[in-house]
């Protein structure tokens, strides 16, 4: 799939933003101490500038943002609609939580809790958007929701100050992310579409069904949009660097260091390196069946 | 919503014949004139006359060639477009209703007034079948002619779509796949149509007619020299063939 | 909420008006339907009613709406501002262009016509365009029929009346065998693609002989990957089976053919002629009397077998021929590359389909010698064949060959078999001869164009016997050049050989690119100059709708209209649209206007044609008082006639009510506008096969004008005409051949079909590979490449590899070659193919296009990766160190032999572009 910096940009920004105003809700309930005042709008404002940012990045992958407003209709049968719906009531109910924690007046732990669910909830409903695709079976998979709530509980607890308790999912992540590699690079040949079941010509073919020529010289939609072909060194170097930047130097960033605005500040740009890193291969590498018809693959 | 309705009493779709298509191209263009003026927005071009010409089509024809191990290598042209699935992915990804299957005849259709570009729909179908249009930044797709099959202003014989009207071989055949009266259920049962990519589980609603197998000539039994024409001569060889007049 | 499927408009009315015309993006001529929305064209698709495509449409056609909407559009009269070929013109006006054309031809008419060479491409409208020519008076005319399939129309009327070309087809509905020989979309496109349908839906079976096998080959039941120029070998091995079996149609042969005529075997002049009676006649024996009898005397019996004083019949050369050893199908096997015993089968599958399962239709009829029959008996066995047979130097031959079989088997003009659509049948002797006599100020003595029947009508110059044409048609060299050639008119006029002209007058033809051999060659003809620095062709006039490669080297650009806006005739004396039930018709008409702006506009090119015909004075075109006969080609259509009320049209004649038959009637084209566009007359049931010797279909033919009284005749086993030209090569006629081409024509023009290695073999050496162009159904030569939804199909061509060579060259994909023919080399992107012949490699012909011209963008795919194989292709044979230039062409006909070409391919490094790259053209003067 086309690694469009749009959708790159939303899934990452959103997961961390969602992580963060999620674990600031359930903080309470994990029993950290809330924060208040000042850092607490500086945090509770970073969480929404960065859900925030992913939303307006979200649009710039919309032929018609205009008609936003529309994906809010087919939450019963749609992901990317729940995902509207599921949005939004984590924008709402962590509103509250924020303002109240922020002015100094906590409001019940249960508040934070509901918020706090909401907005990693969000993160898994925009997980499901991906998994819920067959066509991508590199996708079609639970690894993709967990490594979305990997991603965001681990961006969220660096970012709130978690310090070395952030250590734990990073390291998660970090095992996640090597499992979710190695289960993704089968799950193409897994889900067992092949040029010659989508063509129907296997077994007249017998032996060898290839692409001989492409309908059009030209390219279209299709090609740029579902094929993407990513260089196996290329890809070699960017899942270290994934898996590194994204979880394991945090992990010892954070352990190591004292905990405070260094560690956390540097822990959370490697993190979100690690993370661009890897959003940018969970695209890249995503093979569309699709691209059986143009005999990519 | 756009959860998919119950199974339509009536599945019109097409059935393409593999073993006729010549992979000539002229559904294709005649796809792109009629749904380039027809419903919703035009189909456009980028880049036209540039290095990267790229538009939108609905329709597209492939050519693919088989190496069977004990026989000639052969090209297939296969053309590809929306097959109309029963059960479509496309539509029930849709966030905005925009993409939806209509109930009375199973059609699959986006609604680009409603539709806001967000692509989901293409990723959803595993046949490449939507293209989003670069200008007017909705999702095109084969409408399966839906303005010309039911046009009254239209002749009945051409209340087909544009592709099957001008298909020059006749490689292309519209009609109703729930009825297995129709010619189109007889068409699939005889030549055993199938489906594209059953394991996705898509249940398409349109079918593919197989390749005849090729190259039987073999078979074909050598024929009998009248007789031995060195030492019979020509002479001899005429007595016998006009003999015979 | 429940979800609501959103209203629907399902009837929209899908535009104001429809207009019906004819298609134009090809040589097929299909009718379609152009709707218009506020008076523009919004939708184009195929007419159901027209008898050429009964409503389908080809690519081409259903985006005929960009052809004319493209921005590469000409806008005005052009006269050229910079050197030849840079491109830099000034817009002039119509009247400026037509006065510099006057002041141009005027005094050359007067002083010497043959100075101006007119020679048109795929013209639709050549009876016309030839007649102008001919009231100049200049013998220079012909259209691009030399480069393109000249041998296999030549061999088709020389031996059957008509020709696979266009002038007959496989009875699609019947026939249950039909072979297919290199073809790969030809000009009948959509007939041949709706038949092939009919019998993929019948599941008759068809079979593709063919190096390559994609498109029409792709869907054949079984594929012959012949090697390309040896399909004669094939063909006479099959008809070697055929004999040695006894498995030939002797009924047919015996009353249709000349088989039964005999053979003059005393030495002499006369030798290998036919015996004749006092009257001219065919002799052949009565097998009821055994003494001699014209071959057309009522109720005769001819006898194949007979002997009469030691003269043998045709049926006894031809088998004691073809029953040689040397046809069996083990010694052709591996010059082919096809196994004996897949021949073997094909020869038997052919058998049984003709013989064991005839067909019959319940017809009476009667022929020419006055026998009734009970029925019309078929063979359901038909062929088809094109460009990949004729397109070799020894193509005449293998068509003739192809037609043998034909006859053998009973398989023409017989149900199920292949059928001549009217006016065709028409022998080579009822059609003219070239004519090339001229005289300052006078037309010239006839048409152009013809059928010679021995050296006696070669156009040679009576005085000094040299080439009376430019193009050296019909002379020595290529004696039944039927059609000229269009291919030599560059290089000779630059060479001033066989003389120099002045005005080269080119009406759509891209010569100066892929119409070409040796394009660059070609180029640097174009722009030569001499001594005193005058360019060697000092004047080229040219008319095109578009800014094509050719226009940078006009002079004078005359910019026609596109299909749409303007009339044109598809008549019955060009190239027919009929089918073998109906005679038909059609013609164009401005179903929109041409706007141009504030640009001078373009015109009709044969209406300016007939501007300047009355300019000029031609006789025809101006009245006893010299004033304009017609006002501008639609006129023309309505008013000219060819022969007392036969004229361009057959329908709607005299007071609309006659057909074929009848007086101008100037409602004519109104009347095909509202028919459709289009007018048909159905062939009388009785007279349906059989023609050439049916008194039904003879007695329509006069009716309807194709002819003013019956002319029966015999196929043509054995070519006459041909056997002339080998006895002057064997000293017997005043008129001798040059020293250096006798033994030539004595083997070549055998009268009997032959089969020899094509000439581009000779410098086969180093050179393993053939090398082949195909056209893509999508796109028609260079000119669908403006066309913004056919670039996006065919943007840029591969060279097709077999897996031969991709192998042993380690090739992988997004690779280039280097591929070197004996003339030229080109670099260019490769693809690997496996269902090809093993020896051949191919591309897509004319994609490749010149940097600036068709208003692409400089970076254009057409222009980077695209690439044209006429690089490697010249019109000259490489030398043999004879001191002689021999023309790569068939020695019969001329017919330019494309596919002869020889090449090897090695691994390159890519190249920024393919190579050779050219400079670009710089048209922007034009846009
Ligand atoms: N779409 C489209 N249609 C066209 C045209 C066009 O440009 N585009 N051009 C028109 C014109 S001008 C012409 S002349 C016709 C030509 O129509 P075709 O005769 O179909 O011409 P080509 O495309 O040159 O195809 C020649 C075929 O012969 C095969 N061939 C080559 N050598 C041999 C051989 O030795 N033996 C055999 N058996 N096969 C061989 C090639 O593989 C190829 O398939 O098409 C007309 N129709
Ligand atoms: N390598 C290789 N070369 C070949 C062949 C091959 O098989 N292989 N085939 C040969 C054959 S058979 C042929 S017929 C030739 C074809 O070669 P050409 O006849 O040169 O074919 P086109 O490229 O179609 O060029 C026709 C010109 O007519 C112009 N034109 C189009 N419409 C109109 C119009 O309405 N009015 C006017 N006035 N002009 C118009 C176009 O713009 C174009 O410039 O190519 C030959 N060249
Ligand atoms: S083919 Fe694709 S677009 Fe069409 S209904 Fe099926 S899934 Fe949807
Ligand atoms: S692109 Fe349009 S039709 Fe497709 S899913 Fe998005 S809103 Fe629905
Ligand atoms: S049915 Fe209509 S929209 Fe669909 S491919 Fe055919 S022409 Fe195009
Ligand atoms: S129009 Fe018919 S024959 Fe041509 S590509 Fe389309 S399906 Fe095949
Ligand atoms: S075959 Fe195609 S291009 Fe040729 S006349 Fe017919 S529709 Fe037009
Ligand atoms: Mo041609």
């Amino acid at each position: 799939m086309h690694p469009a910096p749009s959708v790159i940009l939303f899934t990452v920004l959103s997961g961390a933003g969602f992580g963060l105003l999620g674990l600031l809700g359930l903080g309470p309930a994990l029993g950290a101490a809330p924060s208040g005042g000042l850092a607490a709008l500086l945090l509770w404002g970073l969480g929404y500038a960065l859900a925030g940012a992913g939303l307006i990045a979200s649009g710039f992958h919309l032929g018609r943002p205009e008609r936003a407003l529309r994906a809010f209709s087919q939450w019963r049968s749609s992901w990317l609609s729940r995902e509207a719906w599921a949005t939004v009531a984590a924008l709402l109910a962590s509103a509250p939580v924020a303002l109240a924690s922020i002015l100094g007046r906590p409001l019940p732990v249960a508040a934070g809790l509901v918020s706090g669910l909401i907005c990693l909830a969000t993160v898994l409903v925009t997980a499901m958007i991906y998994a819920q695709l067959k066509t991508v079976p590199r996708w079609h998979h639970w690894t993709v929701p967990a490594l979305f709530a990997g991603f965001a509980l681990t961006g969220g607890a660096i970012l709130a100050g978690f310090g070395p308790f952030a250590a734990l999912p990073a390291l998660a992540l970090g095992a996640l992310m090597i499992l979710a590699f190695r289960i993704g690079d089968g799950r193409f040949a897994a889900a067992g579409s092949t040029l010659a079941t989508a063509t129907g010509l296997g077994p007249a073919a017998g032996g060898g069904l290839r692409s001989f020529a492409p309908p059009h010289t030209g390219s279209n939609y299709l090609m740029r949009e579902m094929i993407h072909v990513v260089g196996r060194r290329h890809a070699r170097r960017l899942r270290r660097i994934a898996v590194l930047a994204g979880a394991v130097l945090p992990a010892l960033i954070l352990a190591a260091l004292p905990a405070g605005i260094l560690a956390t500040a540097l822990a959370a740009i490697l993190h979100l390196a690690g993370a661009l890193a890897q959003r940018w291969l969970f695209f890249a590498e995503a093979e569309h069946v699709v691209g059986l018809y143009y005999g990519a693959r | 919503m756009t959860s998919l309705p119950p199974p339509p009493a009536k599945k019109l779709g097409l059935v393409i014949d593999l073993d006729t298509c010549v992979g000539c191209q002229a559904c294709v263009t005649a796809c792109k004139g009629w749904n380039d003026q027809g419903h919703g927005a035009p189909l456009s071009d980028q880049d036209a006359r540039g290095a990267d010409p790229s538009g939108t089509f609905l329709n597209r024809v492939h050519s693919y060639e088989v190496t069977p191990p004990d026989a000639a290598a052969r090209i297939v042209h296969f053309p590809r477009s929306c097959l109309h699935c029963d059960n479509a992915p496309c539509v029930t990804v849709c966030p905005t209703g925009a993409s939806y299957k209509r109930a009375a005849d199973g059609i699959v259709l986006v609604n680009e007034d409603a539709c806001i570009g967000c692509g989901l729909c293409a990723w959803a179908c595993p046949y490449g079948a939507r293209e989003l249009d670069a200008a007017a930044g909705v999702m095109k797709k084969c409408t399966l002619c839906v303005d010309r099959i039911d046009n009254a202003t239209l002749a009945e014989q051409d209340r087909v779509p544009a592709c099957v009207r001008t298909c020059p071989t006749g490689a292309r055949h519209f009609g109703d796949l729930a009825d297995p009266e129709s010619a189109v259920s007889r068409l699939v049962a005889e030549r055993g149509g199938y489906e594209l990519m059953p394991e996705q589980g898509t249940r398409p609603t349109n079918r593919y007619l197989p390749p005849r197998p090729r190259d039987r000539i073999d078979d074909e039994a050598p024929l009998a020299p009248l007789l031995d024409i060195r030492p019979a001569g020509l002479a001899g060889w005429l007595d016998r063939v006009l003999g015979r007049l | 909420m429940s979800f609501q499927e959103p209203e629907l408009d399902r009837s929209p009315r899908v535009s104001d008006e429809v207009r019906k015309t004819t298609c134009y993006m090809c040589a097929c001529r299909c009718g379609i339907d152009v709707h218009l929305k506020s008076g523009r064209v919004s939708y184009i698709e195929g007419n159901r009613d027209h008898p050429v495509n009964k409503g389908v449409l080809c690519a081409k056609g259903a985006s005929g709406i960009r052809q004319v909407t493209a921005p590469s559009r000409l806008k005005a009269p052009l006269r050229r501002v910079g050197p030849r070929g840079s491109g830099a013109f000034e817009e002039i006006s119509w009247d400026e262009a037509l006065g510099l054309a006057v002041q141009w031809l005027g005094p050359l008419r007067a002083r010497a016509p043959e100075k101006l060479a007119f020679f048109t491409g795929r013209d639709q409208s050549q009876s016309f365009t030839s007649l102008w020519a001919q009231a100049f008076g200049t013998p220079n005319y012909a259209a691009h029929g030399g480069f393109c399939s000249v041998n296999m129309a030549a061999a088709g009327i020389y031996t059957l009346g008509g020709s696979f070309w266009e002038f007959g087809q496989p009875d699609w509905d019947r026939t249950r065998l039909f072979i297919l020989f290199g073809v790969a979309e030809d000009h009948d496109s959509n007939p041949i693609k709706i038949g092939i349908g009919k019998l993929k839906a019948r599941g008759a079976r068809i079979i593709g002989v063919n190096p390559i096998r994609t498109g029409y080959n792709a869907v054949a039941d079984d594929w012959f990957a012949i090697t390309p120029g040896t399909d004669g070998l094939l063909i006479l091995a099959l008809i070697h089976e055929l004999l040695a079996a006894g498995r030939i149609d002797l009924d047919y042969l015996a009353r249709w053919t000349n088989a039964p005529c005999l053979v003059d075997e005393t030495e002499g002049e006369e030798k290998g002629l036919l015996l004749r009676d006092d009257l001219g006649r065919p002799l052949v024996i009565d097998k009821a009397t055994g003494e001699p009898a014209p071959y057309d005397r009522q109720g005769l019996r001819p006898d194949l077998g007979a002997t009469w004083k030691g003269c043998r019949t045709v049926f006894q050369h031809l088998a004691e021929r073809y029953l040689a050893p040397e046809y069996a199908p083990e010694a052709v096997a591996e010059r082919c590359g096809i196994a004996a015993a897949r021949i073997r089968a094909l020869a038997g599958l052919i058998a049984r389909t003709a013989f064991d399962e005839p067909l019959v239709i319940d017809q009476p009829w009667t022929d020419f010698r006055g026998e009734r029959h009970a029925a019309m008996i078929g063979r359901p066995v038909s062929f088809h064949a094109m460009r990949g047979i004729s397109a070799h130097s020894n193509g005449f031959q293998t068509a003739r060959a192809l037609h043998l079989l034909q006859i053998l088997i009973g398989s023409v003009e017989v149900p199920g078999g292949f059928r001549f659509k009217p006016p065709y049948p028409k022998p080579a002797h009822a059609h003219p001869v070239p004519h090339s006599y001229f005289m300052p100020g006078r037309p010239l003595d006839g048409p152009h164009l013809g059928f010679p029947q021995g050296p006696e009508h070669l156009a040679l110059k009576l005085d000094d016997q040299s080439p009376a044409r430019i193009d050296k048609g019909f002379t020595w060299e290529n004696p039944l050049s039927a059609h000229g050639l269009m291919q030599m008119v560059i290089p000779n006029a630059h060479a001033g050989d066989p003389y120099r002209i002045d005005t080269l007058m080119l009406y759509m033809a891209n010569m100066s690119w892929n119409s070409s051999m040796n394009t660059g060659a070609v180029m640097e003809m174009l722009t030569a100059r001499d001594e005193a620095g005058d360019y060697t062709i000092p004047r080229i006039i040219y008319s095109d709708a578009y800014a094509s490669e050719m226009v940078a080297y006009a002079d004078l650009v005359l910019p026609d209209t596109t299909y749409l806006e303007r009339h044109d005739c598809i008549s019955l004396l060009d190239r027919p649209i009929s089918d073998p039930d109906h005679a038909a018709d059609a013609i164009r008409w401005p179903v929109v206007t041409a706007e141009r702006g504030a640009h001078a506009g373009v015109r009709p090119f044969q209406s300016v044609l007939v501007d300047l015909a009355g300019r000029l004075g031609l006789p025809g075109f101006v009245t006893a008082e010299g004033r304009p006969r017609y006002a501008d080609y639609a006129d023309y259509i309505t008013g000219h006639e060819r022969r007392p009320g036969v004229g361009p049209l057959i329908g709607f004649r005299g007071d609309g009510s006659q057909t074929g038959r009848g007086a101008p009637n100037p409602d004519q084209i109104a009347r095909y506008i509202a028919n459709g566009g289009f007018f048909t007359a159905d062939v009388p049931a009785e007279a349906r096969f059989f023609k050439p010797w049916n008194r039904a279909y003879q007695d329509w033919a006069v009716t309807m004008g194709f002819y003013d009284q019956p002319q029966p005749y015999l196929f043509q086993i054995y070519c006459e005409p041909m056997r002339r030209f080998q006895l002057a090569a064997e000293g017997y006629h005043e008129r001798q051949p040059p020293e250096h081409l006798r033994a030539r024509i004595r083997a070549t023009m055998d009268p009997l079909p032959i089969w020899y290695p094509p000439f581009g073999d000779a410098a086969a050496a180093g050179y393993p590979l053939h090398a082949l162009t195909q056209r893509p159904m999508a796109m028609y030569h260079s000119w669908g490449s403006q066309n913004e939804w056919l670039r996006q199909i065919h943007g840029h061509n591969p060279l097709y590899l077999p897996t031969a060579v991709w192998q042993a060259e380690g090739f992988r994909d997004g690779d280039w070659a280097r591929v070197t023919s004996p003339s030229g080399s080109i670099t260019v992107p490769v693809a690997h193919m496996a269902a090809l012949n093993d020896h051949t490699v191919w591309t897509w012909n004319a994609i490749g296009k010149r940097k600036g011209t068709w208003a692409l963008a400089p970076d254009a795919p057409e222009a980077t990766k695209g690439f044209l194989l006429n690089h490697l292709i010249h019109e000259l044979l490489p030398e043999r160190g004879d001191g002689l230039r021999w023309s790569n062409a068939d020695p019969i006909t001329g017919q330019a032999a494309w596919f002869d070409l020889r090449v090897r391919v090695e691994r390159a490094a890519p190249p920024g572009e393919s190579e050779p790259a050219f400079p670009p053209i710089d048209f922007r003067g034009l846009q």
